[in-house]
């Protein structure tokens, strides 16, 4: 059925999405940029790359703070493109690729308006695409309370308020925690989109992403949250629930673990997790966090082996990201004169 | 003999005795201050070799630190910095200052204690407010990245007790270096100046003491002589009278008139009474 009628409506963007495949960064630009002694060595590189206009204009010497601004410039630039030709259903999926962006600036502005700061000077601050349409409107805001009303209730994000987080909530609930129920009650809403709205490919493609994504969430909260005052209950409460992800089983595991080897027994019982868990073990260079980014990329390449869906936007986004977040730590590692530590970036096309 | 260099003093022995007491203390205090001197000396060495090693230590401690925060954000999101900013409202690191004392040199030391993570009431902060903003640190980075964001902040949190201990140390190297230089002075002006004036005074008072000695025995001398002469010449004196009173009287014996006297005893003695006239020594003759 979708190989009928796909091409009708999305099939120009996703050729458009194929096309822009090519110019990610390949292993042998990594091993170029890695042979460099400067950040400018790095721009002389990346001028041989699509990222050449955007790192033109940049003054001498380039700062990684500047690098990290124009690749994020240049991934809106994308995503602006994209989106402004897309039909619906795709557009609604497009936009919850923002919703993460917009849930940080929600909660960085939410933390301002809780220090009584100016937030005209945090929308600065604010990742370009996460930008909702009542920001110009924040500087009138003064208190939490028209913070809830007349802000958040406008964002697309309001639904996520009104089921996870109260007016009360807001001034005293932790700032990280409401950050972290917001971000579960997206991601839930984001795999039933995919699953029921959309259907088809696309959940097929989606869930494994997905999966994994709550899974590592999970995991994550539940490693970081060991010997904090986090209780057990607002734990569990943190969890996203997401078909194709960790077995109800280890959740409920892992939200009654107390030290990092229940956490270890608790993933024995999964596959990908008991891998990754022990990869991250065995080499002492590497994190289970830096495990959980390239188990990432290689999921999301895998959508891109299928057509007719909408997973390869998402994975040509998020691969973009994990692209500039190599490129930005390599550009650190050059500038910090930590060669040793060049070895960590994911190379994402082979 | 003039009084040079010296402290101005009537050379007497009570001057004596008060130069030779503040002699005595000034050697005392220089032998003070010498040790005390070394003591500084002994000390500020030992600083400089460990803030040399510090220092050191601090720049590597600094570079980890920000390799660290990069991690941090690698796994946690460029706009890591901002979150972390946006929540911390009272820094949970305090710097307290204790002071030392070395040989008698009150050193300020810099101290960095940790602030409770969770604020009591009796801080002054109004219940759970406060208690949720102070947990929000512990809590950045929970969905993702929190290891790394955990890890940077011990790094820096190493890294700037290393610091404080390094200000604390420097504070000390200028206090103590200050401090050397004063008693240094002290030494010197103490052995250069202070005691070579005493001993000059106490010189000078010495040798004018014999000198008013042998002043008082020329003069003693002197009187004595004089004394002498006067009495050897008034003896004499004396003498010469007595022999002209015998001449005198020899010369008005007259011997015929003697035998005439002797004839007439009335005229004899009023004679003899001519002669001698009324001077009672000459009588018994």
């Amino acid at each position: 059925m979708e190989m009928l009628t796909f091409n009708a409506s999305d099939g120009y963007l996703e050729a458009m999405m194929r096309g822009l495949r090519a110019s990610i960064l390949t292993a042998s630009e990594y091993n170029n940029i890695m042979q460099c002694e400067t950040t400018e060595d790095i721009r002389m590189t990346l001028n041989g790359t699509d990222y050449a206009p955007y790192l033109q204009n940049e003054p001498v010497p380039l700062q990684t703070a500047a690098l990290v601004t124009r690749l994020t410039e240049r991934i809106v630039s994308d995503f602006a493109g994209i989106r402004s030709s897309a039909y619906e259903p795709l557009a609604t999926f497009l936009d919850y690729l923002t919703y993460p962006y917009m849930i940080d600036n929600l909660v960085l502005l939410i933390t301002g308006a809780l220090r009584n700061r100016e937030l005209s000077d945090l929308i600065d601050k604010c990742h370009p695409l996460g930008m909702f349409e009542g920001m110009g409107t924040l500087s009138i805001v003064a208190t939490p309370e028209e913070l809830y009303r007349d802000v958040i209730v406008d964002t697309p994000l309001a639904s996520y308020f009104v089921d996870c987080v109260s007016i009360q909530d807001l001034s005293e609930l932790n700032i990280e925690i409401i950050r972290n129920l917001l971000y579960k009650a997206y991601l839930e809403d984001f795999a039933d989109l995919c699953a029921r709205r959309i259907g088809g490919i696309t959940a097929q493609v989606m869930a494994p992403v997905l999966g994994f994504e709550a899974g590592r969430r999970i995991v994550n909260i539940t490693l970081n949250s060991l010997g904090t005052d986090l209780t057990k209950e607002q734990r569990a409460a943190l969890f996203p629930h997401v078909p194709n992800s960790l077995d109800a089983e280890i959740v409920h595991l892992l939200a009654r673990a107390d030290d990092e080897p229940a956490v270890a027994v608790a993933l024995d019982r999964s596959p990908v997790f008991r891998a990754l868990f022990q990869r991250a073990a065995d080499h002492p260079e590497r994190s289970l966090e830096d495990e959980f980014f390239e188990h990432e990329v290689k999921l999301l390449r895998e959508a891109f082996d299928q057509q007719f869906h909408y997973g390869v936007f998402y994975a040509y986004f998020r691969l973009r990201e994990q692209e500039v977040r190599n490129l930005v730590w390599l550009a650190e590692c050059i500038a910090q004169r930590q060669r040793a530590h060049l070895g960590k970036v994911v190379n994402i096309f082979g | 003999m003039s009084q040079r260099g010296g402290v101005p003093v009537v050379p007497s022995r009570m001057a004596l005795t008060q130069i030779k007491a503040r002699l005595g203390g000034a050697r005392r205090g220089h032998a003070m201050l010498k040790k005390k001197a070394d003591a500084l000396l002994v000390r500020f060495r030992g600083l400089l070799r460990q803030i040399l090693e510090l220092k050191e230590a601090c720049a590597v401690k600094l570079r980890e630190a920000l390799f660290a925060l990069t991690a941090a954000k690698y796994a946690a999101g460029e706009d890591l910095k901002h979150v972390i900013q946006e929540s911390v409202h009272r820094a949970t690191l305090r710097v307290s200052t204790t002071a030392e004392n070395v040989a008698g040199v009150q050193i300020p030391c810099f101290e960095c204690r940790q602030r409770a993570e969770t604020p009591s009431l009796a801080e002054g902060d109004t219940g759970g407010e406060g208690h949720g903003r102070a947990l929000h640190t512990t809590y950045a980075g929970l969905g993702k990245g929190g290891q790394q964001v955990a890890a940077s902040r011990e790094a820096f949190r190493a890294a700037l007790d290393a610091y404080v201990r390094l200000a604390s140390l420097q504070t000390s190297f200028i206090v103590l270096d200050e401090a050397i230089k004063i008693t240094n002075r002290r030494v010197n002006a103490l052995e250069n100046v202070v005691i070579p004036r005493f001993e000059e005074t106490l010189a000078y008072i010495v040798s004018e003491l014999d000198e008013q000695e042998r002043e008082e025995f020329f003069r003693l001398k002197l009187v004595q002589n004089r004394k002498k002469r006067e009495l050897e010449k008034r003896d004499a004196q004396a003498a010469a009278e007595r022999a002209r009173r015998a001449v005198q009287a020899f010369a008005a014996f007259d011997a015929a008139a003697f035998g005439d006297g002797c004839s007439g005893g009335s005229e004899r003695l009023g004679l003899l009474e001519q002669a001698a006239g009324h001077d009672p020594e000459l009588l018994p003759l």
